[in-house]
């Protein structure tokens, strides 16, 4: 069973993760690809906190989640791998083939930001990442809970479903 | 005697969750204002844990009670209860445990919090007909 969901969200490990598409997917690890958070026992500790029985979670640099994306994607359970930003995916998604799909589930309001979606603000360096990942054959797209609609890349860039 | 309760605790929760507890705070027992109510919505984490640390500091409180234990307030919280070690962090808030928490007068806040807890999960249960099979 390969990697259900390649996730980028800003707030991690929290119930939109663990309870909206851990539990209809049948999510049974969670990969957090962080290199501040794999650096922090005391982080590490928090989120795994957030996990419920049954599922577990493991956290990442970019280069160990690129040197453990394979053993990830033959493991027979359902998993999700998680980014709190656009470039770590992108660093990612470049040193991992497998990475075919991106879920742009939660990017929040910051300086610099325009709002595309009511869950995704984006910079400019952000679009150009999401638009070159794109273009080397990433599939992309919005999506913050499974019951919502998924949003196509070029229609978020074009911002006008905000509601 | 004041009409108004003061200040006691921040309630931090999805949606309009943290709204609506203190609302029906206010209908039960007129104690609304012992709490203000912070939404995560729209919020990057840093932006929760900000607003969760500023109203704490301005209102110099000791107890912030979030809904989801994996949620990103209690999160949020959590961080900003690592930076000030004498801040009571409680997770799966329901209304029970904020009535509780408001109508202990006298007792200090972090006391109030966990006795609050115990109400909260009594408040808790599966209620069976008493015909059902």
């Amino acid at each position: 069973m390969p990697v259900d969901v390649f996730r980028i969200d800003d707030r991690l490990i929290h119930g939109q993760v663990v309870v909206g598409w851990g539990q209809p997917l049948d999510i049974a690890f969670v990969v957090l690809v962080d290199d501040a958070v794999a650096d922090s026992d005391w982080e590490q500790d928090l989120y795994r906190m957030g996990v419920p029985p049954g599922m577990t979670v493991s956290f990442l640099s970019v280069e160990g989640a690129i040197a453990a994306l394979p053993a990830l994607q033959a493991d027979a359970r359902h998993g999700l791998v998680l980014t709190g930003d656009i470039a770590t995916m992108q660093r990612l998604a470049a040193g991992a083939p497998a990475v075919r799909a991106v879920n742009l589930g939660g990017v929040h309001h910051a300086p610099g930001r325009t709002q595309r979606l009511r869950y995704v603000f984006l910079s400019s360096a952000e679009e150009a990442a999401l638009r070159d990942m794109a273009a080397s054959g990433v599939t992309i797209t919005a999506q913050d809970v499974p019951a919502s609609r998924p949003v196509p890349l070029e229609q978020v860039l074009a911002g006008t479903d905000l509601s | 005697m004041s009409d108004v309760s003061p200040v006691r605790a921040v309630v931090a929760a999805h949606g309009d969750v943290a709204a609506g507890l203190v609302s029906g705070v206010e209908a039960i027992s007129g104690r609304g204002s012992a709490f203000i109510a912070l939404s995560n919505r729209g919020l990057a984490p840093a932006d929760i844990e900000r607003a969760i640390r500023e109203t704490v500091e301005g209102a110099a409180l000791e107890v912030v009670f979030t809904d989801l234990p994996m949620g990103s307030c209690a999160i949020a919280a959590r961080k900003v209860q690592r930076l000030r070690p004498s801040l009571l962090v409680v997770t799966g808030v329901n209304l029970a445990t904020l009535l509780d928490f408001a109508m202990a007068d006298g007792v200090p806040p972090r006391e109030a919090a966990e006795r609050a807890v115990q109400r909260g999960k009594d408040a808790l249960a599966a209620i069976i007909p008493p015909h059902a099979g």
